[in-house]
């Protein structure tokens, strides 16, 4: 995937997603929640980013701020060469049949006094100019690409369940031809033996279709199974993008390390014997983060320069990128525990 | 796990029927199972398989109209609790069983402090008094793990976390010592880093506190770390049920050996493709005539039609101890039942 002649069709520069809080009597502006605080990242044509991160990370809020649901606070988001961040709102109503985004509740996103030809529909009035007839076959084309009964047309989100919805979720967003898709937790209301379905039919929609996808998910597991390179976040900011084998193999952050001891293996005997790091507490407030580095407040490895500095994501390793002090390779002073520590795990993980 | 000793909770052809208006949902049909002390069974299934309600039905949790049980004993001891009077089982729910559910945030009173609900069950069941029952909200919230225990006791659930308050629900739980835990998605709604400190925490107090527990979900990740036997409901009955290394590595039904397939894995080879259950599951309109599985199982043959299988041992252990399964089919004896 790291193929350098072509150029990526996402890039994300800098890109800072803050909301505002007032409070008092006059309704000051006297802080702001940082649930996206200067996150960088490209995505290669055809290529699936994994973001994985715990509920409030920021991680649906980057695929929100990506496709300009919400208007960003900095940063460039370049996607297919045009600057989504600063386009007007004609240009950027023009630009939408590119992305296109697939939400987490169906039931939510869909609207219940619709049919389904009509929300399926509904993007082809908007953006083309089809006439009913063409505009029905297309919908029906959608139908058959997602594995909807064509005799569905004419039913409710209601009388569909849960996994069904979701291809219609998928079908809407699939309706404009766009080249990039974020899946916002596409599977995360389904049930097990329903997600599968879901998900390899977005691997084959891909294959068929040559999509990118932003994959936002909390399921580790199913991350590791669609994605190329995986983008791990903690409170706002991203803590780890690796290639997804390397990343499993040997996580370098150590919130990314945490993260994937704790999840569940369907290995009786693999639990019992595998080490669980345990974090202690809980995630700090993005209105109120730690000076230093992010996670310094549940770190199992901090040492003094996390609780004043806050690390830059670098690249440590061919495709690698940390922000980690543990692993500032520039700053050889920076504690004598963390640099020795870091060289072990660097060597270790070459070999990757 | 003693031999012989007699179940904390024996259950026997549990048989759950709701009422509505588009006619009867049987939503748990003859289900059977037993718990000895300290031991945790886990309870797998899909949304809609009939886990909570069977749950729900032992300790009279579901109302009635439109819930009827339609037949069945539960033994809590050597008591039938199916057949007690409302109040006396009131008494049974809280200090014989009891209960953690899926949401902390809906099950917590939010105008009430965490001390004030802790302290309910000890003055209703256990007849302490104010100052008493103070002082063993502490001791409970220490038990939890969670900090500061005395001034935390004093705060609002709004003022804690998820996996905070999910601790204050099992300290509510095991106020008065129950026998037995029932866990009903205690973790679902926690994110993974907080759902490993709940995970740990459970299986530390049942080593200290010797309750048996039934832990209810749907991640087969979670029934891996922490269940001793595994009971797996698809249909309103139990298709199969083993101790949880035979399930995970000998799965007979194949609802269990498709489910299996379903999951990623997050070590070992990275599957190309995911193996998926095609069609949805079935709603239960009438007392099942034929296995439930039928339509969408891909070894079904004309007998799964003809008729609902019933559990059959796969070992010499007794029914509900060890290897059982509801299916017609007979899967073909594995060549080496190692790691896959």
């Amino acid at each position: 995937m790291r193929d350098t002649s072509v150029t990526p069709l996402v890039q994300v520069a800098g890109l800072k997603m803050y909301f505002p809080v007032h409070s008092g009597l006059l309704r000051r502006h006297t802080g702001d929640v940082k649930a996206v605080d200067d996150v960088s990242f490209h995505i290669m044509p055809g290529e699936t980013l994994g973001l994985v991160g715990e509920s409030g990370c920021g991680k649906s809020t980057v695929g929100r701020a990506l496709l300009r649901l919400y208007e960003p606070t900095a940063g460039r988001v370049i996607i297919d060469g045009e600057d989504i961040a600063k386009l007007s709102p004609e240009a950027l109503r023009l630009k939408r049949p590119t992305m296109q985004m697939v939400f987490q509740d169906p039931q939510a996103s869909l609207n219940p006094r619709m049919s389904l030809s009509a929300i399926i529909g509904e993007p082809l009035s908007e953006h083309t100019k089809l006439n009913p007839q063409d505009r029905q076959n297309r919908v029906y084309e959608l139908m058959d690409q997602v594995g909807l009964n064509r005799r569905f047309a004419n039913r409710f989100p209601h009388e569909f369940s849960g996994g069904q919805r979701q291809r219609i979720g998928i079908a809407r967003a699939l309706a404009l031809n766009p080249k990039f898709i974020v899946c916002d937790e596409p599977i995360a209301a389904l049930d097990v033996s329903i997600q599968a379905q879901v998900v390899n039919l977005l691997e084959d929609l891909q294959d068929q279709l040559g999509l990118t996808y932003l994959f936002i998910s909390h399921d580790l597991s199913m991350v590791r199974h669609i994605a190329d390179r995986v983008a791990v976040m903690y409170l706002g900011r991203i803590v780890e993008l690796s290639p997804r084998d390397a990343l499993y193999a040997q996580p370098l952050h150590p919130y990314a390390e945490a993260l994937l001891s704790a999840v569940n293996e369907p290995d009786p005997d693999r639990a019992k014997t595998r080490t669980r790091i345990l974090l202690k507490g809980d995630l700090p407030s993005p209105a109120n983060p730690p000076k230093g580095c992010n996670f310094c407040t549940r770190c199992p490895k901090v040492f003094a320069r996390c609780l004043s500095e806050k690390p830059i994501l670098n690249e440590v390793m061919p495709g690698r990128h940390v922000a980690c002090h543990l692993f500032d390779t520039s700053n050889s002073a920076a504690g004598s525990t963390g640099g020795s520590g870091a060289n072990e795990h660097l060597q270790h993980g070459v070999t990757q | 796990m003693a031999e012989g000793a007699a179940p904390v909770l024996d259950v026997r052809g549990l048989t759950t029927v709701f009422q509505t208006r588009q006619g009867e949902i049987h939503a748990v049909n003859s289900v059977s199972f037993s718990l000895m002390r300290g031991e945790v069974l886990g309870v797998v299934g899909e949304s809609g398989s009939g886990k909570s309600v069977t749950m729900m039905s032992l300790v009279g949790l579901l109302p009635s109209p439109p819930a009827q049980i339609r037949g069945g004993e539960v033994l809590l001891g050597s008591r039938d609790i199916l057949k007690i009077s409302a109040q006396d089982l009131a008494d049974v729910r809280g200090a014989k069983i009891g209960f953690v559910f899926q949401d902390p945030m809906t099950s917590l009173n939010p105008v009430f402090t965490v001390e004030n609900q802790i302290m309910e069950p000890l003055i209703r069941h256990l007849g302490m008094t104010k100052p008493q029952a103070r002082a063993r909200v502490v001791e409970l919230l220490e038990l939890v793990g969670i900090p500061d225990a005395a001034k935390r006791a004093k705060s609002y659930p709004h003022q804690f976390s998820g996996g905070m308050r999910q601790r204050v629900m099992i300290a509510i739980a095991l106020a008065c010592n129950p026998d037995v835990l029932i866990a009903d998605e205690p973790t679902t709604a926690l994110d993974v880093t907080i759902q490993a400190q709940i995970l740990e925490l459970m299986k530390e107090l049942r080593q200290k506190l010797g309750m048996a527990i039934i832990w209810i979900t749907h991640d087969l990740g979670v029934i891996a770390g922490i269940a001793d036997r595994v009971m797996v409901m698809y249909g309103g009955q139990v298709v199969e049920h083993a101790p949880v290394r035979d399930l995970f590595q000998n799965p007979q039904h194949p609802y269990t050996r498709a489910l299996l397939g379903t999951i990623p894995k997050i070590s070992g080879a990275r599957e190309a493709r995911l193996s998926v259950i095609e069609g949805q599951p079935p709603i239960m309109t009438a007392a099942p005539t034929a296995c439930p599985f039928r339509a969408r199982c891909f070894y079904a043959f004309a007998a799964c039609d003809a008729q609902n299988p019933a559990r059959r041992a796969l070992d010499h252990a007794p029914l509900d101890q060890g290897h059982d399964v509801a299916c017609h089919w007979t899967a073909p004896p594995r060549p080496e039942a190692g790691h896959a």
